[in-house]
């Protein structure tokens, strides 16, 4: 293990489905200037930049360079900055590149920034389309929703899983996202309703997918000695890493038990000496772009069984009050700037744990957890953060 | 600021053409379709797994493979979805998206599903099965690509 390191600021910006009113750098600067505030910091203490976006959602080569400015002024000020892009792990690698900087001893305050104008790619499946194989995949018009909708039916067939449940999940994420001023979709859905909602992809209605959203967030890492001067509550990292799984989607039965999330789960639950995760978690951040998502992410996150994650949703476990709640964000359900996400996740998730979170805030959170999921199922990223250094 | 201030937008667009490279292997699996209507797939040396699509090498074993093997026409359903909504850019809905796993094989190739009532989804949804039985079907013209296979349809 390298250093201790704590979060210190997070600073979000509103996701809405094209935030007209800012420039790209002038959106990166309202999460920047936000978490810079928060950590009651300047540009200057900046040592350096982890940034992230996926290039084709912006319509931009190495956006990264647009928003150099934006990003603490790391132009003019000549600081080191690395762009990474895992596609929906985004924003989840770049919160670890950030941590992984100051883990190193080479960097104390170290600004993460991910970003993504979905917003601004006229369709959002078009380019999801060229993420998969130009050889043999690309023709049949495939993007994020066909993959999950795959996924669903597995665990439909599986498990006995159904839509009622999907829109359990939805009524949940959409009553929570009301919390949260930063939240994309603002709007009471009841379960009745998502059932109402048009079909998608069987057995995905629209109610079951995330919309397309412009939107970033920025979160500062900070060494043991300046987070401990820094904030009065750090969110300590007590454990994170990263899972790749294989290209070909054909190589394993169909992703209904996300089994390598649940192999990261246990290697980062170690590192946290984390054993019963349901009771020792307070909060969880996922990465719910889609409601069958959160189910199979509870099963393989050891919050239940195998098949068993309807359950928890039907008892009220995940909702706010339950005994582990589940995006009191919304999640990306509700905003899915998809770069942005997974660092919105860990933020969120740091939020939580600063007692910063506001309305969305759960009571009394020690332990909270950061899931992040793309690259066709097949990465994952997780962090656990505390409010007692490791 | 007020609401009713206009915000302009800029145009963009991206038009960027590129050509991937088959290779020995793949090249030699779209020839096999273009030509003789006939799926093949490599046998893993080690873990004796058989690739489709073909691959020159094992992921599993990180091993080369040269046992080239038929397989199918004829499969199992392993996964599916059907898409109505239209996407820009992208085939025309309804879809139906389909991981098959071929007669030989041990790895499942996506495909389409065609020759299927999709207009009542709910009748739909009746008719495209978990485990079902699905057969090549063979485009008239064939160009030397997935295509050439232009859609798996119900066996019976």
């Amino acid at each position: 293990m390298g250093r201790r390191v704590a979060i210190v600021g997070v600073g979000l910006t509103k996701c809405s489905s094209h935030r007209k009113d800012v420039t790209y750098p002038e959106l990166i600067y309202e999460a920047v200037s936000g978490a810079l505030a928060q950590a009651g910091l300047t540009a200057k203490d900046v040592g350096a930049v982890v940034f992230g976006s996926m290039d084709p959602f912006d319509g931009v080569f190495a956006p990264e360079r647009w928003n150099v400015e934006a990003c603490a002024g790391a132009g003019l000020a000549n600081k080191p900055f690395m762009k990474i892009t895992t596609g929906g792990t985004t924003g989840g690698s770049v919160a670890l590149g950030g941590y992984y900087h100051v883990a190193s001893g080479m960097f104390d305050v170290v600004l993460t920034v991910a970003s993504q104008r979905v917003g601004e790619s006229v369709e959002a499946q078009l380019v999801l389309n060229t993420g998969v194989d130009p050889i043999y995949e690309r023709w049949m018009g495939i993007g994020a929703i066909t993959l999950v909708a795959n996924q669903a039916v597995n665990h439909f067939h599986h498990y006995g899983t159904s839509e009622e449940d999907l829109a359990l999940v939805a009524a949940k994420n959409y009553a929570n996202a009301l919390n949260n001023p930063y939240a994309h979709l603002q709007r009471h859905l009841t379960a009745e309703d998502a059932l109402r909602t048009r079909m998608i992809s069987w057995p995905l209605h629209l109610s079951d997918c995330c919309p397309s959203s412009d939107g970033a967030c920025a979160v500062v890492f900070a060494s043991e000695d300046r987070a401990r001067r820094l904030a009065e509550t750090p969110a300590w990292v007590l454990g994170a890493g990263q899972i790749t799984d294989n290209y070909w989607i054909g190589e394993r039965p169909w992703y209904h038990d996300w089994d390598s999330l649940g192999m990261l789960a246990r290697r980062v639950y170690k590192q946290a000496k984390i054993s019963d995760p349901l009771a020792e978690l307070d909060v969880a951040e996922l990465y719910n772009a889609f409601t069958i998502n959160e189910i199979i992410q509870c099963e393989a996150l050891g919050f239940c069984d195998k098949g068993k994650g309807p359950e928890l949703i039907r008892q009220g476990v995940t909702a706010m009050g339950g005994k582990l709640p589940i995006c009191p964000s919304g999640g990306v359900l509700c905003s899915n700037p998809i770069g942005a996400s997974g660092l919105i996740r860990v933020g969120e998730a740091a939020l939580q744990v600063m007692d910063k979170a506001e309305k969305r805030q759960v009571p009394g959170v020690k332990t909270a957890l950061a899931h992040v999921w793309g690259a066709a199922l097949g990465f994952h990223v997780l962090m656990i953060l505390g409010k007692n250094a490791p | 600021m007020t609401q009713e201030e206009e915000m302009l937008i800029m145009p963009g667009a991206w038009n960027l053409p590129f050509r991937h490279t088959a290779g020995r292997f793949i090249s030699r699996f779209f020839r096999e379709l273009r030509d003789n209507k006939k799926i093949y797939g490599v046998r893993c040396p080690q873990c004796r797994r058989v690739l489709l699509p073909p691959s020159s090498f094992c992921e599993q074993c990180f091993a080369p493979c040269e046992e080239w093997l038929e397989v199918g026409p004829q499969g199992t359903l392993e996964a599916f979805t059907i898409c109505y909504v239209p996407f820009l850019g992208l085939p025309p809905p309804p879809i139906v998206p389909i991981m098959v796993k071929l007669d030989g094989a041990d790895t499942s190739l996506g495909h389409l599903l065609g020759e299927v009532d999709l207009s009542d989804p709910r009748r739909a949804r009746e008719l495209v099965k978990m485990g079902m039985r699905v057969e090549a079907v063979w485009r008239d013209e064939r160009r030397g690509e997935i295509g050439d296979i232009q859609y798996f349809r119900p066996v019976g």
